[in-house]
């Protein structure tokens, strides 16, 4: 007993906390840094509508997104109102996708290209006219594999 | 105790043992606000483009399913009117036939779904019938996967899974849009 009191007597127990905060900074700014909020700016209004019957896109290096939907205010004065399509940060005509395609194929091994998926992210009001167009220049790209992006609906 | 000179409260240091908590609480804070944006939708494989015409198959009219939906988004199932509430029990009781009706069809492996839509048509519209349709085959292979091995379809074995999709293949048509309508 008695070595245990001289022992405690001794000591000078505290730990310096006032590297702490440094520490947990350096956390907070990695997560900072390393979240990425949006890869792409939208020009374009999505707002896609829901369903029940979803897929998970599992791998993100094998996706392509195509996004149609009316130009943003800032650029309705140059491109108009009419639903659009944009293909990575620009606007884009139909004619233009096996060229996107292929870019993002190039990207990619051999091996993995048959799984690529192009997510189609199309806001619920445009009409199916556009959204023919593309779908049959990406029939004619041989890029058969779409995910139409929706939301998860409420039972 | 007397006066104590400027100098000596300068030694005095402001206790950082708190930084840590509030540095934890932002931490958090970000930890919780950022979602990590998840890619989700409705798979669907298209059709190859071919450039020759489809051939003109004979099916025999009580295994086809057409699906119309007009530029008013409106649906026409088999020439009557239906509502997208309906659409998926109905699109059940065509593919499964449990009573053996003689208009609908044969077997699920005969049965065959043709939608077609306006170029009018809304896109929301579009893809909720298309999702009221997946939803029926999703159903009823879960139903038989339920009745065959007793567990949903997602829970059984790659084998098990090919033999369901054997038996109730998932097969949705989509004909070339019609023109009729405005588009925006």
């Amino acid at each position: 007993m008695g070595r245990f009191e001289k022992k405690r007597g001794k000591a000078s127990p505290e730990v310096s906390t006032a590297s702490l905060p440094d520490i947990i900074f350096m956390l907070l700014f990695f997560f900072m840094v390393v979240t990425v909020l949006r890869d792409a700016e939208l020009k374009v209004t999505i707002n896609t509508p829901e369903a029940t019957e979803l897929t998970k896109l599992e791998k993100k290096s094998l996706v392509n997104h195509l996004l149609i939907g009316k130009p943003i205010i800032k650029y309705q004065a140059t491109y108009g109102t009419k639903p659009r399509l944009q293909l990575g940060d620009k606007f884009a005509n139909i004619n233009e996708i096996p060229l996107f395609l292929e870019k993002h194929k190039a990207t990619l091994p051999e091996n993995q290209r048959q799984g690529i998926t192009s997510s189609l992210k199309i806001d619920g009001d445009v009409t199916m006219g556009i959204v023919a167009d593309v779908k049959t220049a990406l029939r004619k790209a041989n890029q058969l594999k779409v995910n139409y992006s929706a939301g998860k609906r409420a039972q | 105790m007397g006066k104590t000179s400027s100098r000596d409260r300068m030694k005095n240091e402001i206790n950082a043992g708190s930084m840590a908590d509030i540095a934890f609480l932002l931490l958090i804070f970000f930890l919780v606000t950022t979602t990590i944006a998840e890619d989700k939708g409705v798979l669907v494989k298209l059709p190859p483009w071919s450039n020759e015409p489809p051939e003109n198959l004979k099916m025999n009219t009580r295994n086809v399913y057409s699906v119309l939906v007009n530029a008013d988004n409106q649906l026409l199932v088999r020439g009557e009117p239906m509502r997208v509430e309906d659409l998926k029990n109905n699109t059940k009781l065509f593919i499964s036939n449990p009573r053996k009706e003689q208009d609908k069809a044969e077997d699920p492996r005969k049965a065959i779904i043709s939608l077609k839509n306006d170029r009018g048509t809304k896109y929301k519209t579009f893809l909720t019938v298309y999702n009221e349709l997946k939803a029926a085959y999703t159903e009823l292979r879960n139903e038989e996967a339920e009745r065959r091995y007793g567990k949903l379809y997602d829970r059984l074995t790659k084998d098990q899974r090919a033999a369901i999709r054997a038996q109730i293949p998932l097969v949705i048509s989509e004909a070339e849009p019609t023109s009729f309508g405005d588009e925006e």
